[in-house]
C-alpha cells in the first residue's frame, strides 16, 4: 500500500518539474520521469499488461517529443495578461474539483471495487478456458471497441502524414 | 481514499499547465499529464485489497482478483493517448516552420 503512495508522490513531483522546467528538453524528460513512473504503479496494481503497454508507449511519445524540441529551445516570454490567466486557472479548478467531489462521492472506497460485469467477464473467460483475462476482454467481449482503436491509429498515421507533407503535388509539379 | 487525492492532484497540475502556459511543447505535456492520471485513477478504482493479477493458472485455484474490466479499458485508452500526442507534435512542428516560435501569443496571423 505504502508503495504506491510513495510512487504517485514520485509522479507529482516530476510532473512539477516537467511544468516549472525553463528550458523544454528538461520538461520532456521529465514527463519520461511521470510515464516510467506510472509503469511502475500499474506493476505495483496488479496490472502487468498495462505496465508493458504504458513502458513501449512511454518510449515512442518521449522519442517524439524530443524530435520536436530538439534545437528549439526558445526562451519564452511570460509577462502580460497574468490577471485573465490566474483566474482562468482558478475558475477551471473550481469546476474540476466540485464535479470530482460529486463522483467521489458516488465511487466505492480504495480495495474493494464493485465486480459487477466483471464477474461476468471472467466467468466468460472461464468457461472459455483463457489463461488472460484482459486479453480476452479486449479481443474477444470488446473486439468491436480495438476495432475503434485501431481505426483511430490509422486516422493518425493519416493525419500526420498530411500535415507533415511539405508541398503539394501541383506545387511540386509545376516547379 | 488518500490515493485517489493523490491522483486529482496530479490532474490538478496538468490542468495547470494546460491553461497557465503559453508554450506549445508545454501545453502538449500538460494534455499527457492529464491522460496519465485519468488512466492511474480507472486502475486505481478496479484495485482489490490483496488481489491476484487478472491471469489464471492451470496448476492453482485464483479466488480474489483485481477488477479486469478498467485494465482492458485503460488499455485501449493508452493507445489513443499516443496518437494524441503524435497528432498534436504534428500540429506544432508544423506551426513552428511557419511562424518560428512556440509562443502562442505570437501565433496571430489569422487575426483580422
Amino acid at each position: 500500500m505504502v508503495e504506491i503512495h510513495l510512487l504517485i508522490l514520485f509522479m507529482i513531483a516530476a510532473a512539477v518539474i516537467a511544468v516549472q522546467a525553463k528550458d523544454l528538453l528538461s520538461s520532456v524528460i521529465a514527463i519520461g520521469a511521470v510515464g516510467i513512473g506510472l509503469s511502475m504503479v500499474f506493476l505495483a496494481l496488479k496490472a502487468p499488461d498495462l505496465a508493458i503497454m504504458q513502458l513501449v508507449v512511454e518510449i515512442l511519445s518521449l522519442i517524439i517529443l524530443i524530435r520536436a524540441t530538439i534545437r528549439k529551445d526558445l526562451p519564452f516570454s511570460v509577462s502580460g495578461r497574468w490577471f485573465f490567466n490566474t483566474s482562468s486557472v482558478v475558475l477551471f479548478l473550481i469546476v474540476f474539483l466540485t464535479a470530482a467531489n460529486l463522483a467521489l462521492k458516488k465511487t466505492s472506497s480504495f480495495g474493494s471495487p464493485a465486480m459487477g460485469t466483471a464477474n461476468i467477464y471472467i466467468e466468460g473467460a472461464k468457461s472459455l478456458k483463457v489463461a488472460n483475462v484482459v486479453a480476452s476482454i479486449t479481443l474477444h467481449f470488446r473486439a468491436l471497441d480495438t476495432l475503434g482503436e485501431v481505426t483511430i491509429l490509422f486516422t493518425t498515421i493519416v493525419g500526420v502524414l498530411a500535415i507533415a507533407r511539405k508541398v503539394g503535388h501541383e506545387k511540386a509539379d509545376r516547379s | 481514499m488518500t490515493v485517489y487525492i493523490l491522483c486529482l492532484i496530479l490532474f490538478s497540475i496538468g490542468l495547470y499547465c494546460v491553461v497557465r502556459k503559453r508554450n506549445l511543447i508545454k501545453i502538449i505535456i500538460g494534455i499527457g499529464i492529464m491522460d496519465y492520471a485519468v488512466n492511474l485513477f480507472f486502475v486505481l478504482i478496479g484495485y482489490r485489497e490483496g488481489g491476484r493479477s487478472p491471469i489464471f493458472a492451470s496448476d492453482q485455484v485464483i479466488d480474489k482478483m483485481v477488477d479486469p474490466l478498467p485494465q482492458s479499458l485503460v488499455l485501449t485508452s493508452i493507445v489513443i493517448g499516443l496518437a494524441i500526442t503524435l497528432l498534436l507534435v504534428a500540429i506544432a512542428i508544423r506551426i513552428y516552420e511557419k511562424y518560428g516560435t512556440f509562443d502562442i501569443t505570437k501565433i496571430n496571423k489569422l487575426k483580422g
